[in-house]
């Protein structure tokens, strides 16, 4: 990343941490400043109308459930594009946001080859190297990268479908559903593991901290790192290394 | 014989379940028939379409030859396409009345997403239903015969009825009535292609064309205006009518096979998380440990935790 990107980055961040607030209480760690939760719940906000306005035109069982929501058949036509767009908008900061954590190592090539034990809940305790993020959140991550771009390219063909060449069209009509359903795919396991998979988690994205516990279970390497560095407790919106 | 005048709904276009009324009624399959070896290009079918659906005259465009304009458009949808060609050294003309050819299985229905937007009657008329069109113009691509034109200012697309309007009051299209040369004939299928074959025998006999042949393609199941050509196995010279017209398979196999399946597999899916969490169960965050193999790193830790 060049470095005007990451200057934009950080004073965004700088920016929204001193007008919003966190409150990190006793036995709590920060785990997502204001920034990157304003960032996240932009992206889901623009990506379920995106989805819930897409799937009203993707099957004609959907439609007369789905277009009601958004007035009418035309007008779901006519936002459905300006939600992609949107949402393409914001996935781009947070993508600029998250790009250094989500970075694959090694650690996490290691992790997908256990992974049929983390989704058994055979180990109460993730492996002691995963970090800030784990290697199923980063290949969501990338997962989304790539889906965007897909959909960014045959989203500007088939909005401007009339002036389009006929198989171009044909074409990424097929591709821009594919991508639908990888990110919805992914989108219903982020969810769930968000959620009710592990409790304690959702709270990152809504108040922006979890307990030292939840920390040390399922981010352990993150955690040696910041309990170490920064024991102190009732902090305000301190900027993160994420 | 069984009415043509028909006008029960036989397929709606991104319907689900059944189609009201179909079966209903007896019906017969409408066809025109246009005799491209005696059209003279008079454009009186091209007027008579105007005039009857009340289209506002537009401009035409010149291109050197006496087509009125370059394809079919949102509010001109007859058109004569005239070729300059030439047979045995000598110069012939291949006039050819450009419409919606009312497929047998229409790719503009197949690829419409909107429930009710396109509807096919039992008498095989495909009629586009603009109160129900939500202008994503996938019908566009998704036709053989590039037909379907989108109006810009009211984002509907629009396309030749083949008159159902008339047809449902037992006239003929306005077409057909205006054809002084008799190359235009409106009737049952079966009717029109039986004139159809004679004159090709006839074309085939007597006028020398061996290869006159009935255009009726197959590919798409047939279609309710048939012509005659001089030379059937070339149908792109005339004005690039497609020899074997086919639906995009994004419209017919993804549609109607892996559409559904992406659905079905998103249903399991959110199943598939639901019951994880009710066998497998969470993932809870684990207590501090107490008793370590490294008691500096707990001492330590003791130190930070207050
Ligand atoms: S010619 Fe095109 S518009 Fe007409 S019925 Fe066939 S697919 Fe539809
Ligand atoms: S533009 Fe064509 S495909 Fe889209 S809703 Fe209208 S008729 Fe159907």
């Amino acid at each position: 990343m060049s470095s005007s990107v990451e200057r934009i980055d950080r004073e965004a961040r700088e920016e929204f941490g001193r007008r919003g607030r966190t409150v990190v209480h006793r036995g709590e760690l920060l785990r997502h400043p204001v920034y990157t939760r304003v960032l996240h719940w932009s992206v889901a906000i623009s990506f379920v109308l995106s989805l819930l306005s897409g799937f009203a035109i993707y099957s004609p069982w959907l439609y007369r459930w789905l277009t009601p929501l958004f007035g009418g058949g035309a007008m779901t036509r006519f936002l459905h594009p300006w939600f992609g767009l949107a949402f393409t908008i914001a996935f781009f900061f947070q993508f600029l946001n998250w790009f250094a954590p989500m970075r694959w190592t090694s650690a996490d090539s290691r992790w997908m080859r256990r992974l049929r034990a983390y989704v058994t809940n055979q180990e109460k305790s993730e492996p002691k190297e995963t970090g800030f993020f784990n290697a199923g959140q980063k290949l969501y991550f990338w997962l989304i990268a790539l889906s965007a771009i897909l959909f960014l390219i045959t989203g500007v063909l088939l909005w401007f479908d009339d002036v389009v060449l006929r198989w171009l069209v044909a074409v990424s009509y097929v591709v821009h559903d594919l991508a639908a359903l990888i990110m919805l795919a992914g989108f219903i396991i982020h969810i769930y593991e968000g959620t009710a998979a592990a409790p304690g988690t959702f709270r990152s994205m809504t108040d922006g901290t979890v307990t030292r516990d939840w920390a040390r279970t399922h981010h352990p390497a993150w955690y040696e790192e910041v309990a170490k560095n920064e024991p102190r407790e009732d902090r305000d919106n301190r900027p993160t290394s994420t | 014989m069984s009415n043509p005048q028909t006008m029960q709904i036989q397929e709606i276009s991104a319907h689900s379940g059944p189609v009201p009324g179909q079966g209903t009624q007896r019906a017969a399959k409408v066809c025109k028939y246009i005799d491209v070896t005696t059209c003279i290009g008079c454009k009186a079918c091209e007027v008579a379409c105007v005039e009857w659906n009340d289209h506002p005259f537009r401009e035409t465009s010149f291109d050197n030859t006496y087509q009125t304009m370059a394809s079919t458009e949102w509010n001109y949808w007859n058109l004569i396409k005239f070729v300059e060609h030439e047979r045995d050294g000598n110069f012939m003309w291949l006039m050819r009345k450009d419409q919606c050819m009312h497929c047998e299985d229409p790719g503009c229905l197949r690829a419409c997403p909107a429930d009710g937007a396109i509807i096919k009657y039992q008498n095989g008329i495909v009629d586009f239903q603009q109160e129900n069109c939500i202008g994503c113009g996938y019908c566009i691509s998704g036709c053989p015969f590039d037909i379907p034109k989108f109006n810009p200012q009211t984002k509907k697309v629009f396309k030749c009825t083949l008159c159902s309007d008339r047809v449902g009051q037992g006239l003929e299209p306005a077409c057909i009535k205006a054809c002084p040369t008799g190359c235009l004939h409106f009737g049952t299928k079966q009717e029109m292609v039986q004139i159809a074959r004679a004159r090709v025998s006839q074309l085939q006999t007597e006028s020398g064309f061996a290869n006159a042949g009935v255009y009726d393609p197959p590919s798409i199941g047939g279609t309710h205006v048939i012509y005659v050509l001089h030379d059937v196995t070339q149908p792109e010279l005339y004005g690039g009518l497609p020899a074997n017209p086919v639906i995009p398979p994004s419209y017919t196999v993804w549609k109607w096979l892996a559409k559904p399946m992406g659905l079905i597999m998103a249903g399991l899916g959110v199943l598939a998380v639901f019951f994880h969490r009710v066998t497998v169960g969470p993932k809870l965050p684990q207590p501090e440990p107490v008793i370590t193999e490294h008691p500096d790193e707990a001492e330590s830790d003791r130190r930070e935790t207050p």
